[in-house]
């Protein structure tokens, strides 16, 4: 690890003003020392927010829930409102790392997380996300993992997490202060964003932002599910997940939400597919149509392929769960 | 600063990069907490920090001032043991016993989070209450590897202390 200057920030304004020469903030740290024991992270300044008053789940004005920066991922997911009313989000931390990772990682720090690209994690690679203008390492490479949507010539890692797919099929907020003290809340879908030309910008945190919090909505009801593909049962990343939010009224879809992970360098959201299904009949000739949506612009990469196969049977399987239909035929 | 370990309290003056886990090893002399991948990703340095499991080779020191560290040092001796220690050697629940200081912090943990009620990914009911059998031990432990494999006599071995916790319980609510 090289060195660094450690400051802890005793409020929110301090925390952006430390942070904007070459810092970091580090939360739980669970991705972040990771990356600075393999030199891929080199902050010169590491600035700790643990002791910021952002550690509770309150319930908002709106009736949703606000969960702060520095909440756990094992609390958010033991929450009993956040079991009840949000249970995707329950199911979608709990798909993610293990009972360690979880306790110390936040929900602020799990949105910043960045991806598990080979060539990122490797400084002997080349990486334009890590090093721009070096290349990318992972087209005509080793890319099994990577993105099949919304990629581009710069970078086609992929966002690797799963907490944030189910906020975005939640429609979640976020909350986020500037270094002279103003807010701004983003969708959480236009939180993340695809690579273009500048792959080392993950998401549009501007220098010194510090997120406060993760704004839920008022409950959705219906069924909520969350679904991961993965390399082995349990501790492993995803290779396709989907997270739906359905409700279903007099036999047809009143309402749905989908939202997709390790497809794309964010979570990916397609409101098609949202108004196709809403409104509709479920049957398996409406899932297919929902997959084509989903899949219009898909491209593998040679090792990658296999998910544009993979995200289609995932999503028609998950569908017909969440729906109910049962056509006893294969997709 | 200082922090709590195993119930004393020890100072910390050193280099802000030293993890926590090569405290409690190389400024603590606590050499049970093993450095495996130092990534977070095989759980030998689980410690409880403030009763919570964590990863101690994935934390600094110095973010910890005040805080409560309890390693497999602070759990149980050769002359009192833990029960997870009393089960884990009558069910041979290890046979290099690298990992086994991670896998016993990991389970007393685990168990203190099944009686606070937390769900795991293979729960079904997120709503209902939690019970624990095989297959959420399987889940709730996969942050700890053993590259000898014993996990079949790991998870025996849990399940025993889990009942044996569960048995007491009825009969203090019987009571």
């Amino acid at each position: 690890m090289r060195p660094f200057e450690y400051r802890r920030a005793g409020d929110t304004a301090e925390a952006g003003a430390l942070v904007q020469d070459r810092g970091t903030f580090i939360a739980g740290g669970t991705n972040l020392l990771d990356l600075m024991k393999l030199q891929v992270e080199t902050p010169d300044r590491l600035v700790d927010i643990n002791r910021l008053p952002l550690n509770q789940i309150v319930e908002t004005d709106e009736g949703g829930l606000s969960i702060g920066a520095l909440v756990s991922n094992s609390t958010c997911a033991a929450d009993p409102r956040v079991r009840r009313d949000y249970p995707v989000l329950a199911r979608a931390i709990l798909a993610g790392a293990t009972a360690q990772l979880r306790n110390k990682a936040t929900t602020a720090g799990n949105l910043c997380q960045r991806t598990r690209c080979y060539y990122f994690y490797n400084i002997d690679q080349p990486c334009n996300k890590r090093e721009p203008g070096t290349g990318c390492g992972a087209i005509g490479g080793f890319n099994r993992i990577h993105a099949i949507l919304g990629a581009s010539d710069q970078c086609i890692a992929t966002y690797p997490g799963d907490m944030a797919v189910a906020l975005s099929a939640l429609d979640a907020g976020v909350q986020i202060a500037a270094p002279n003290g103003s807010e701004r809340n983003v969708p959480l879908r236009d939180f993340h964003r695809l690579p273009g030309d500048t792959p080392e910008k993950d998401n549009i945190l501007e220098p010194g932002e510090v997120i406060l919090a993760v704004t839920l909505p008022p409950p959705a009801g219906g069924t909520q599910l969350y679904r991961k593909v993965r390399d082995r049962a349990s501790y492993a990343f995803a290779l396709v997940s989907i997270a739906v939010v359905l409700r279903m009224q007099g036999g047809s879809i009143a309402e749905a939400k989908l939202a997709f992970g390790a497809l794309a360098h964010k979570p990916w959201h397609d409101p098609r597919i949202d108004e196709l299904l809403t409104g509709a009949k479920p049957s398996t000739g409406l899932f297919h149509q929902a997959a084509e949506l989903l899949l219009e612009g898909a491209k593998g990469y040679g090792a990658n392929d296999f998910k544009i196969p993979l995200a289609r049977r995932t999503l028609i399987a998950v569908l017909r769960e969440a729906t109910g239909l049962n056509e006893g035929e294969p997709a | 600063m200082y922090l709590t370990i195993n119930g004393e309290s020890r100072e910390f003056t050193g280099d802000p990069r030293r993890t926590l886990l090569d405290f409690l090893r190389l400024d603590c002399g606590l050499t049970g907490s093993k450095k495996g991948c130092d990534h977070g990703q095989c759980g030998a340095c689980t410690v409880l920090l403030n009763g919570q499991r964590i990863n101690s080779c994935l934390t600094l020191t110095v973010m910890h001032d005040g805080d409560e560290v309890t390693t497999i040092e602070g759990i149980g001796s050769p002359t009192a043991p833990d029960p997870l220690q009393s089960a884990f050697v009558r069910h041979d629940g290890y046979q290099c016993g690298y990992c086994t200081p991670g896998q016993i912090c990991s389970a007393k943990a685990m168990l203190d989070e099944i009686g606070a009620n937390w769900a795991s990914f293979v729960t079904e009911d997120l709503d209902g209450e939690v019970t624990l059998d095989a297959q959420e031990i399987r889940e709730r432990m996969s942050g700890n590897l053993c590259r000898c494999g014993a996990y079949s006599n790991i998870v025996d071995a849990i399940l025993e202390v889990a009942g044996a916790e569960a048995g007491a319980e009825a009969k203090e609510g019987a009571r």
